[in-house]
């Protein structure tokens, strides 16, 4: 590091307002899909484990280990099969969101008072409208709260992509450690960091919304 | 008596509210490689992970962009390892290369020599079972080179790599992971000169990671390259290679057969305007605007173009 | 699979016992590093969530701190330590073991706050009245009342976070650490995939070894009318 290199170089950051445009998109884009797709699995593997209840030890171990993989090592294992593609990446973070989305969707879920469900079974509700109707909109804040973690988490790891040439904010990050150039490197880091707070900050919103009566406290 | 609670139409909502932009974005991602073929067929530039490689994958893109090419950049990929595989495998289709080294890294019985002319030559022929040209080559050279802080090279007596012979065994070589199986490297420098280290650390390909462990003493000897402007900057001593250990290592595009084919003689018309005007001064220049100065390597390049009358 | 025969005859190859890269070297490097960083950051945030916990302040932050931990990137985390361990500790510890260790203790930090945070603020306030009722002071609320209530969700939030770390040190070879990173790493630039499998394979035993250990412990510190009373988690 050059000793009269500056922390940060502000002229820099102001005259690449649109390099940071540009990798929040990709940053944007990698984390929709990556949460939009866990989405959808773990939401498909929560069913399976509630109608199921002996197939939660092999999913939770499952998703579980998949956790436990450091991400360059999964994002690395895939390159021989599905090559330095959009894909490659999007398999790594799905994977990493399965294990939060399922334990966050099933223990919501489950955390429905049983009387509940009794009621509803009671008033005529078929087991499909238990589900749809009654059991999802209360689970929804337990749910919401998996969404929010699992796309935080999904936030910091698509920096790590940038290690098998994807972009995001990650780009800047490694474009600097190349360099040696703190500015880029600090700019990588924060805008990372405003993004996942921002993300946060929005999905509560939307859970705010989606569930007026828990706003009477 | 069927009423639903609030919950159905709050749900359904959410799940409207949220498939548009699921949708949007596979739509986007779709979308991103588009452009269609004709004469100047869209094109995917690579490069490996060091900073030159990307003022020289910004040279390609930027003068093809200007002739009207589709370029998708896809830098910064990691060593040669992976992105030559990606070349074959037609995830890239072009990047730039350095001939002896390539010659050695697909070839590992073939010869290189000094003379770029015959290196040329030799590559190609190894390279054509790949389904892979090289095109024409600049005079701008890029080796390995070996670099010692200037207190070690007092304290030692260094001046070129044969003085490294005797001492090898109390010095330590830090440089990119594929040192200790490169010819041009740790390999070559135990079969040609004799030297053979204490230790080996895995750093970077001739980046900041080395230059640090060199100042801070973690290891005594380096690899950087020598169109790297922080040798000088830093008071570096590059030991001269005086049993040759490195050839010619002209910098030269190396392209997909599949892709000249429907590129056409424009394209190579194109690219090699560049290699007549790339000299290893104006790399070195290059380099030292985006390493020492920080400049972008997209302005740096864009602004040697003009300056050389290749792009307006 | 090819791949698994590879990874097995790379596990089997004697050569990858010796010298400075061998397996045992490198888990004892990860395990050194990861076990440092955990530890200091349990001793700075289990006081630190506890106090919050037991006075109710600043709860906002306390509980957010664990999401804002999970977002930063560890990679500019590490990439940062390295001026910052060069300037704090001289330029001969600015790459490897040091840089490593101070972006990892950030990592640890928050799930250990917050779950002591949590923790602590559960404990049924009629139990805490009870005990100042019956002459307890606010150090014995905390001691004999709070910390054995609150002990199952903090050691899951060590868990957690000592998971983590270990997962995460593997980007220290990024900056001339050892460790299993580098397997991961020097496989990947090498192309040489049963290092690389390897290395993942280690870290992830390593992590669920841990998973286990704690789990072992866990069940072992609290104590069985609580387990009884939280039901099985």
């Amino acid at each position: 590091m050059t000793e009269d290199e500056p922390l940060i170089r502000w002229d820099w950051i102001a005259s690449h307002l649109d390099e940071f445009a540009f990798r929040l998109g990709e940053h944007v884009e990698l984390t929709v899909i990556a949460v939009g797709v866990g989405f959808v699995i773990a939401f498909a593997l929560s069913l399976l484990i509630l109608r199921a209840p002996r197939t939660e030890g092999p999913i939770t171990a499952v998703t579980g280990t998949l956790y436990t993989i450091p991400s360059l090592a999964l994002f690395a294992l895939l390159i021989p099969y599905t090559g330095l593609t959009v894909v490659t990446a999007e398999i790594g973070l799905v994977s990493y969101t399965l294990l939060i989305l399922v334990r966050n969707i099933v223990r919501g879920i489950r955390g429905v008072p049983a009387d509940v469900r009794e009621a509803a079974v009671g008033m005529g509700y078929a087991p499909n409208e238990v589900l749809w109707r009654i059991e999802l909109p209360l689970a929804l804040a337990v749910i919401i709260a998996g969404v929010r973690l699992a796309t935080i988490s999904t936030i910091g790891l698509v920096t790590v992509t940038s290690l098998i040439g994807q972009g995001g904010f990650g780009f800047l990050i490694l474009i600097g450690i190349q360099r040696f150039f703190t500015t880029e490197l600090i700019a990588g880091a924060v805008l990372s960091v405003v993004l996942a707070i921002v993300a946060d900050a929005l999905l509560v919103l939307l859970q705010r919304r989606l569930t007026p009566w828990a706003r009477v406290a | 008596m069927r009423c639903g609670p609030e919950g159905v139409p709050q749900l359904k909502r959410a799940i409207r509210v949220a498939i548009p932009f699921i949708v949007a974005a596979l739509v986007a991602s779709a979308c991103g490689g588009a452009g269609t073929g004709g004469t100047k067929p869209a094109v995917t530039i690579g490069s490996t992970n060091f900073s030159e490689q990307l003022v020289l994958g910004e040279l390609y893109s930027q003068i093809l962009e200007a002739n009207g090419y589709t370029v998708t950049r896809k830098f910064n990929l990691g060593a040669r390892e992976i992105v030559f595989p990606a070349l074959q495998s037609g995830q890239i289709d072009m990047e730039a290369d350095y001939l002896a080294t390539l010659l050695a890294f697909v070839d590992k019985t073939a010869t290189g020599s000094t003379d770029p002319k015959q290196t040329l030559v030799t590559l190609q022929k190894a390279l054509t079972s790949k389904g892979v040209t090289v095109l024409d080559y600049a005079p701008a050279v890029d080796q390995n080179g070996f670099v010692v802080t200037k207190a070690t090279a007092d304290r030692l007596k260094l001046v070129k790599l044969s003085d490294l012979a005797p001492v090898g065994n109390q010095l330590v070589l830090g440089g990119p992971a594929e040192c200790p199986n490169r010819e041009f490297c740790a390999l070559g420098l135990k079969t040609k000169y004799g030297i053979t280290f204490k230790d080996f650390k895995a750093l970077d390909t001739g980046g900041p990671l080395t230059v640090q462990a060199l100042v801070g003493g973690q290891i005594d000897v380096g690899l950087l390259f020598t169109s790297d402007a922080t040798i000088a900057v830093r008071g570096f001593v590059l030991l001269d290679d005086d049993k040759q250990l490195q050839l010619s290592d002209n910098i030269a595009p190396v392209v997909r057969n599949d892709y000249l084919t429907k590129a056409g003689d424009d394209f190579k018309k194109i690219i090699n305007s560049i290699a007549p005007k790339l000299t290893t001064a104006e790399l070195t220049g290059m380099n030292k605007l985006v390493e020492v100065d920080k400049q972008d390597p997209k302005d740096v390049a864009k602004a040697w173009l003009k300056k050389q009358g290749l792009i307006k | 699979m090819t791949l698994l025969a590879d990874v097995v005859r790379w596990f089997a190859d004697p050569a990858h016992y010796h010298g400075s890269d061998a397996v045992q070297t490198r888990i004892l490097e990860h395990v050194e590093v990861s076990g440092l960083a955990v530890l200091v950051g349990v001793l700075i945030a289990l006081p630190v969530g506890m106090y919050l916990g037991h006075t109710g302040r600043f709860g906002f932050v306390a509980v957010n701190v664990a999401n804002i931990g999970r977002a930063i990137p560890s990679l500019a985390a590490i990439a940062l330590a390295i001026p910052i361990a060069g300037t704090l500790l001289g330029v001969a510890n600015g790459l490897g073991f040091w840089p490593t260790f101070l972006a990892l203790v950030p990592l640890a930090i928050p799930p250990v706050l917050t779950n002591a945070y949590v923790a602590v603020r559960g404990v049924d306030s009629d139990v805490t009245e009870a005990a100042r009722g019956m002459g307890l002071g606010e150090a014995g609320i905390l001691r004999v009342i709070e910390v054995p209530l609150a002990l199952p969700l903090i050691l899951a939030g060590i868990r957690t976070a000592a998971v983590n770390v270990v997962a995460t040190a593997t980007l220290g070879a990024l900056v001339a650490f050892g460790g299993l990173g580098r397997y991961i790493v020097d496989g990947l630039a090498l192309q040489e995939y049963d290092r690389l499998f390897a290395g993942a394979l280690l870290v992830a035993l390593l992590a669920i070894a841990v998973e286990v250990a704690f789990g072992t412990f866990e069940r072992a510190a609290v104590s069985p009318g609580i387990r009884v009373q939280q039901g099985a988690l």
